[in-house]
């Protein structure tokens, strides 16, 4: 679950990310990057959202893509054959290739430990569903409720 | 040995050549990199008598070895070149993304030598390196050039540039990148102009490695985790950014205060603190390149006369346009901060200066015609348009723009400016902080809080409480404090990550990345090599014993109240204890013996 609003735009995630795929400190070789966005006073990670319906699966020609006990979809390298269709198929663009390392990045979620979200010192990127009691949505509303309809305050 | 690419690149302006050399391995390993490193390349290629705006003075632009890694806060690159302001060995960091970008497209450091006749700026792009036409840019701000560029070249480049305050040789000119961090003291972005170079713009693909990634990995998680849990570095930084030492050093007695004269205590500076720019200004917090701390503010002023958006003020910057020009409207502070930013020009020397001129102006020294205006203590409107003046060389700000001890020596007062080496000396006052003021004498870039930060130990009780009244022991911790500082500096982190972790740990991520088995002593005596470096190059450049010394009102004129009340800075005491410290003669010159232990010589 990423958290736009909490992004200090350090991208300690892209410096993890690539480390953990390679032993080498490469921001564009990570599965994560982060836009940010001066004017608007916002920084956004992106990566891939593990998709419930994946269109990179369902265009591997080869059947690589695959998902893994842990729910992240993953390419068998084994099995890959360097086509790069999926990274035509994916609407959010969470898949590219290296062309140093001839081989796909996409995030796979560590094995069911992100270290990118092991190491944002800001809460922006954690691994846990985005359903809506962790957005806090539904609660947020409530308080904006309360801040304008709210009358009294307790004292303690 | 790795942490480094391994390659420089060497650029001369005059006759538009560009070559790319092998970095001198056996000086990194003595001078770890950055700035100690950029110094050793600057010795070795220039006459310290040089003059700052001559072709001869080169500019470095140099990474460490732990820039661009998982080390903590490895955002950082060092400027170096013969300093403007000051005449002494100019070495100024950065952070943001651009330095880690540098290594990314495999170069440790530029190296810059002569000057181009016309505006250029330099375009990298991993092996592709080209000198191109910067005419379109010349006269645009920070902003305006940084956003042309982007378009220019493509939005995934990262963007150092000068505004027009290094366009017009303003002595305290920044180098800026990212838009909103400065490689901000001492000048130089006017060595950067002289050279009519206003940006380079670098887009890198490679990778930075380390020689043990296992334990590379390990004392980072370490170290983070150490920062994370420490109540300034994961406490008061993240959530009130620099400022919040406004209201500390108030209590402490230590904030100078209207051009210093008035002591320690500014009666308005909680509202010029961090605790208010975040309650009533703060958009949201901003880490630079690998940082887990993120002390940097976005901040919004919106509405009124100074309605502005940017970033900071950071403490040193919010006191020399707050408490030290007397100004309480933390809204006018912002806008004149933005305004440095945009211009390119160092708000620690700017607010300063204006504070000189205030106090010139009070004494009938500076004509309300002049000025073109009145400029009284506490003038928000007057630092505002002051600062635009200066960093445009219009009117009076043609004058500002020499700094405060050539602008107060032009009218024979030259004790009025608030100046070690002709660079103002920030945020901490010397008869309070006894140390903090032996700092600023002996710093070898004048008066600079962050050559050896006894702050920590004397307010912070950072790694321990020092009493700041007093002389004792001052002059052993400034030794050290200044040795580490080189080495962090050197290594290519953020300062401020020595709030929480130590020696040690920086030893070990430059062990780990380096492939270096230099023990943790061998790494401080790096900083202390460096150290003696820069002071080498100062004594050459003409320094003497009579350059370490404070203003007379620092020596002379008790603290009026507070906590120090009564006292001066004890200079003179603590002098001949730090040359003696540091194996240096009476007349503060390092002895054969120093020379020879350290492998300089």
């Amino acid at each position: 679950m990423i958290s736009p609003e909490k992004c200090i735009g350090c991208r300690t995630c892209e410096l993890i990310c690539s480390f953990n795929r390679m032993e080498e400190f490469n921001p564009k070789q990570a599965a994560v990057s982060v836009f940010a966005y001066d004017e608007a006073a916002i920084a956004v990670p992106i990566m891939c959202m593990q998709c419930e319906d994946p269109s990179c699966m369902k265009v591997c020609p080869v059947g690589a893509i695959v998902r893994d006990e842990k729910d992240a979809v993953i390419i068998d390298i084994q099995k890959c054959i360097g086509c790069k269709m999926c990274i035509s198929a994916c609407p959010l663009g969470n898949i590219t290739f290296s062309p140093t390392q001839k081989k796909l990045i996409k995030c796979d979620l560590c094995g069911g430990n992100p270290q990118c979200a092991e190491f944002c010192p800001s809460g922006a990127i954690q691994y846990k569903e985005a359903t809506p009691a962790n957005l806090n949505k539904k609660k947020k509303m409530g308080e904006k409720f309360k801040d304008l309809f709210g009358e009294v305050y307790e004292q303690c | 040995m790795l942490g480094f690419t391994g390659k420089l690149l060497r650029v001369n302006l005059t006759d538009k050549t560009i070559k790319k050399e092998n970095l001198n391995l056996e000086d990194a390993k003595k001078y770890i990199g950055a700035r100690g490193l950029g110094t050793k390349y600057f010795m070795n290629e220039v006459d310290p008598k040089v003059e700052p705006f001559s072709p001869d003075n080169k500019l470095i632009f140099m990474t460490g070895p732990l820039t661009g890694t998982l080390a903590t806060s490895s955002g950082r690159y060092e400027v170096v070149a013969k300093a403007p302001l000051t005449g002494t060995i100019g070495a100024s960091n950065s952070g943001g993304h651009f330095g880690p970008e540098l290594k990314y497209a495999g170069y440790d450091g530029i190296i810059f030598e002569g000057k181009s006749e016309k505006p250029v700026y330099l375009y990298i792009n991993d092996d592709e390196v080209e000198i191109r036409d910067a005419e379109h840019l010349w006269g645009k701000n920070v902003f305006e050039t940084t956003d042309m560029l982007l378009e220019e070249v493509g939005d995934d480049a990262r963007v150092a540039c000068i505004g027009p305050g290094g366009e017009k040789l303003v002595l305290f000119a920044t180098v800026m990148n990212d838009k909103h961090r400065a490689a901000g003291r001492s000048g130089l972005g006017a060595v950067m102009g002289s050279k009519n170079l206003k940006a380079v713009a670098v887009k890198g693909s490679k990778s930075v490695q380390v020689a043990k990634p296992k334990e590379f990995l390990e004392i980072c998680k370490k170290s983070r985790k150490m920062l994370k849990d420490h109540p300034v570095t994961g406490g008061g930084l993240p959530t009130y950014g620099t400022e919040i030492l406004v209201n500390i050093l108030n209590q402490s007695g230590g904030l100078p205060t209207r051009n210093w004269k008035d002591g320690g205590i500014f009666e308005h500076a909680d509202e010029t603190s961090g605790e208010t720019l975040t309650e009533k200004y703060l958009v949201r917090n901003k880490g630079c390149f690998g940082c887990n701390m993120g002390c940097g503010r976005v901040t919004r002023i919106p509405e009124g006369k100074f309605k502005s958006f940017g970033e900071g003020p950071e403490y040193e910057a919010g006191w020399s346009y707050g408490a030290d020009c007397g100004v309480r409207n933390l809204e006018a502070i912002c806008k004149a901060n933005f305004i440095c930013n945009e211009l390119g020009i160092d708000p620690i020397t700017m607010g300063s200066t204006i504070a000189c001129a205030m106090e010139m102006y009070e004494k009938g020294i500076l004509t309300r015609e002049e000025l073109g205006r009145d400029l009284p203590f506490g003038d928000d409107e007057g630092i505002v348009e002051f600062t635009r003046m200066t960093g445009l060389r219009e009117g009076f700000g043609d004058k500002l723009a020499m700094g405060s001890y050539r602008m107060a020596e032009s009218y024979g007062h030259p004790e009025l400016s608030m100046s070690v080496k002709k660079q103002e000396m920030p945020a901490y006052d010397g008869r309070c902080l006894q140390g903090m003021g032996l700092e600023y004498a002996t710093s070898n870039r004048g008066g600079c809080h962050v050559r050896g930060y006894l702050t920590s130990p004397e307010i912070l009780g950072i790694p321990a409480k020092l009493d700041p009244l007093v002389t004792d022991e001052k002059a052993p911790w400034l030794k050290t404090f200044q040795d580490l500082t080189a080495v962090v500096d050197s290594a290519g982190i953020c300062l401020f990550t020595t709030f929480g972790i130590g020696l040690p740990e920086i030893s070990e991520m430059l062990r780990t990345a380096m492939g270096v088995d230099f023990t943790d002593e061998e790494v401080l005596q790096a900083g202390e090599r460096i150290w003696n470096l820069e002071k080498l190059f100062n004594l050459e450049a003409g320094f003497t014993k009579d350059d370490d010394r404070l203003p007379d009102r620092l020596l002379k004129e008790p603290m009026p109240a507070g906590p120090a009340k009564g006292l001066v800075n004890q200079l003179d005491v603590m002098l001949k204890e730090y040359y003696e410290v540091r194996g240096w003669d009476e007349n503060g010159i390092p002895t054969e013996e120093k020379l020879k232990e350290l492998s300089i010589k």
